[in-house]
This record gives C-alpha cells, structure tokens and sequence, in this order.
C-alpha cells in the first residue's frame, strides 16, 4: 500500500515486558487481558500516594549472563535481551550484511536512573574512590544503543533519540530515515526503560501523574475510562529489525509487516502538559499518513499512547478523531503493559505490527466506563476482549514530556 | 600470605569480577591478550585487591601490571 519511494520492513521483533520475557509471551498474555501492575511491598514505598508498579515479568539476570550483567544499567541489560530476541528472529546475523552497514538506533526517557542513583548511595557512603568505573558507560542514555551496537556487531553508526516517552517510537523513525537515506542496510530500532526506584516514583508522583488505586493495581491502568487517575510505571524493553523490503525479500527473510510513513511534531504549548484538543499529535498523525501515501480511509487501527491520566487522553482522543476519523479500532495496551517510557513506543509498534499480522486487535483493559468526552464516545475503542477484523493499515503514535509527538504507520507485509 | 594463596585469591577477584575460570588465572597470562580484562575492569580488580589483600595499587603501578604473575608479585612484596 505505501507509495514511498523506499519500500521498509519489519523482519524481526524482541521484548522483555511485564507481560512475558519475549515476544510471544507477551503477545499471548496482551490477549488474554492479562496485568502486569501489582503493588510495591517494599518499605520506602509506604509514604508515597502512588504504590503501583508494572515490573518485568523475567528477571533479566536469568536472561543474561552475570559477567556481562554487572556492566550494564538495568536499561542496558533489557535492551540487549530485546535487542537479541529481533536480532534471531530477523536472521541478522546469517544475513551477510557488512556490519558497516548495520546501524543502531535506541532510545530511553530516563537513562541509566538505577547507576546513577545507586552509584550517588556508594559515593555518600564509601567515598569517591569506590565509585564504580563503569558509573559513566551504565547511566549515559546513549548506553543500551552502544550495548546494543556491541551486541550484534554494528558499525554503521549507534544513535540514541531521547525525547522522552516518544524515544522508542523516535527511533522507528530515525531507523526509517536512515534506510531511506541509503546509510544503512539494515537497522535494529528499539526503546527501553528501567527506572522503578524511590527518586522517580517520587517526582512523578509530584506531578500528579501516578494512578493512587493502590488496593486495585490491576484494575489502575485504565486509559479512556471515567475513573482513571494517572499511569503505573512499568519497565522493559522492545525492538525491531527493518531493512529494504527488496533486499529482506532477496535473503528470503520473514516478512512481519511494512513501515509505511512516519510523522513527527512538537507541541509548542506547555513543557509537559498536552495541547488539550491534541493539535500537535493530530499533525504527527496527518504527516505519518502522507508520507505513506495513505487516507484516514485507509486506517483500520490505532494503537494509541493513552497513558491513563486525566488529561492525556481526552487530548488524544481528539488528535484521532480529527486526524483519523470515527471508524478506527482504537487499543490502548498501556491498561495491561503500564507505561514504559521510552520504551512505549517500541513496544506498542511491536504490537501495532502483531495486530496487522494476526489481523486481531487487543482490547484496552478496564475501560468500564468511557469518558463523557465527545471524542471519548466517538471513537470505537476495542474493549473486553481482543477482535479479529480485516485491516491492512494501523498507527501507533507516541508522545512525550517536552511535547514531542511521534506516528508510525504500518502496513500488511 | 604464601604465593599460592595469593593466586587463588586473585582468581577469585577475576572471577567475580571479569568471569575468568579460575584455573585459567596462571602468571604467565596477560590479562588483556588472554584473559580479556579491560581497562575499567583493571580498575575494579585494583579496588578488590586492596579490599582482599590490603595492598593499594598506584595508578601508575597498575599500568605497568601486564599479567597475572605481575599482580601476585606487585602484592606480595607490598603485602603488610
């Protein structure tokens, strides 16, 4: 369906999630309805309003091998899990691409929270001499591009958008641009986050962000619904391998599903609060649409950003309506997942391209009572259980603190 | 503390701390052609040294610590 004139693929996908340590795991768990919030018991935790949080549902250190795991951040180590998991699955390393060209590009919202945090506690207590000499490598966001990088052998150039809860999906699109622009054969793409700690839970708590249904953790996430109350924290990673459909095609690679268009804006309104009729992210949307040559006619799906606060989702809400139209079966898979930053994006364009694949989208969780806003009502947001519908085309768009606006547009393989 | 005690405590701190296998960690190897310890990981082990051995390593000194028989000489003339 893409009228560009680069024809790009997605042959390969990885994630480790609250859901599931890989993909299908977490495919498998997304359909079921399956949470992955529960509430933290740790001590710190009793004076915050908000105690909820989406923890990985493997533990990387069963994933990655100890010596390797000591120098990565959390960030890094999920990134490489999700990274390898797309790698294999894409054949990467059996293609007989150059590694000089072979790019990275990978994003994270936070960094390497966890190091920095951790390695402040050491210097406090023992003194600057016992600060590790991998603080720096494990807390600069550029960190899970460069283990990444490593990981599979790239030499085409490592790149680390932060813009963020639009990371992940700004590396799609840098990803995209990068084949387009020829300097690349193939591209490993992804976002990760791992932040789950006192200090961030603590200033996003400030911000009046975080959902306080402590006593119901699966059921606070709940994004469009009359009683939402802000997002839970998640962490994780997710990635995907594109390449030039002619050259996928020519290897004989697996064809998951097509990257048609991608579009990006800034709000230029307020730092961290959305434009409220959605403004920037409706030209995200209407730019995505045009560089793949496509009509909101032509749109079956959306996987939407829709955190779960107030605000955000009234707001995009109305960038869909007016950007894409009523008819769109609209999933906001934050109601299982929780937000994982900048590692939204990519996870949920991992989704975005399950959905095409297997034609079935996922229903957003405990959307019990939709919002009275017009847009709210209007949109048909899939709820109670995932549907199976015929569609070629779906958008995932992502948004972030500082009002970047990100969409992606997919398309059947 | 005899060499052989200070060779076995250094193959522990590789261990740790570089994933090297112990019966690996002989004199004559370089710990960065054989046993591919870098340079921050050259830090760490200095670290784990004083904290083992109480012998504090210069870094200067540990510039010029190429192998592993260089390590248990440095600690044992320096050891307290």
């Amino acid at each position: 369906m893409s009228t560009s004139a680069t024809d790009v693929v997605v042959t390969g996908l990885g994630a480790t999630t609250p859901l599931g340590g890989d993909v299908d795991t977490t495919w498998e768990a997304l359909l079921a309805g399956k949470s992955g919030v529960s509430r933290i018991t740790d001590d710190w935790i009793k004076e915050y309003p908000a105690q909820l949080v989406a923890r990985l549902a493997s533990d990387p250190a069963e994933q990655i091998d100890r010596v390797r795991a000591r120098r990565l951040d959390r960030s890094q180590q999920v990134a490489v899990i999700a990274a390898e998991e797309a790698w294999r699955d894409a054949g990467g390393a059996d293609a007989g691409v150059d590694p000089l060209r072979i790019a990275v590009v990978f994003g994270t919202g936070i960094g390497g929270a966890l190091t920095l945090l951790g390695q402040d506690d050491v210097l406090e207590e023992k003194g600057p001499k016992r600060v590790s000499p991998f603080t720096i490598p494990m807390l600069m966001p550029n960190g899970p591009a460069a283990a990444v990088g490593l990981a599979i052998g790239a030499k085409g150039g490592v790149h680390a958008p932060v813009s963020a809860c639009a990371s992940g999906a700004e590396a799609i699109r840098w990803g995209l641009d990068l084949l387009r622009f020829d300097r690349a054969d193939i591209v490993l793409v992804g976002g990760t986050e791992a932040c789950v700690h006192p200090l961030p839970m603590a200033g996003f708590a400030a911000m009046r962000a975080m959902s306080t249904r402590n006593d119901e953790p699966e059921r606070a996430s709940r994004p469009f619904d009359k009683a939402r109350d802000g997002f839970v924290l998640g962490e994780g990673a997710a990635a995907l391998v594109l390449e030039r459909g002619d050259a996928a095609r020519a290897r004989g690679a697996k064809v998951h599903a097509r990257l048609a268009g991608a579009g990006g804006t800034s709000d230029g309104y307020d730092l961290v609060a959305p434009h409220p009729e959605g403004e920037g992210a409706a030209r995200a949307i209407g730019a995505a649409l045009r560089d793949a040559g496509l009509t909101p006619a032509d749109i079956g799906h959306v996987n939407a950003h829709a955190t779960s606060t107030p605000v955000g989702d009234t707001a995009e809400a109305a960038a869909i309506r007016s950007s894409l139209g009523e008819h769109v079966m609209v999933s906001a898979t934050k109601s299982q997942t929780g937000h994982l930053l900048g590692a939204a994006g990519a996870l949920e364009s991992v989704f975005t391209v399950l959905a095409l694949r297997e034609q079935i989208v996922p229903a957003t969780a405990n959307l019990d009572d939709p919002d009275d806003d017009a847009a709210v009502q209007a949109l048909d947001i899939v709820r109670n259980e995932a549907r199976r519908a015929t569609f070629n085309a779906a958008v995932n768009d992502s948004f972030g603190f500082g009002g970047h606006n990100i969409a992606l547009v997919f398309t059947t393989a | 503390m005899s060499r052989e005690d200070i060779q076995t405590g250094l193959a522990e701190i590789l261990e740790e701390v570089a994933g090297v296998t112990p019966a690996d960690a002989t004199p004559e190897k370089s710990f960065t052609d054989d046993l591919d310890v870098d340079s921050l990981s050259m830090v760490e082990i200095a670290t784990a040294v004083e904290d083992k051995f109480g012998v504090a390593i210069p870094d200067d000194q540990l510039a010029n610590i190429k192998t592993v028989g260089d390590a248990i000489n440095f600690i044992e003339k320096n050891q307290g």
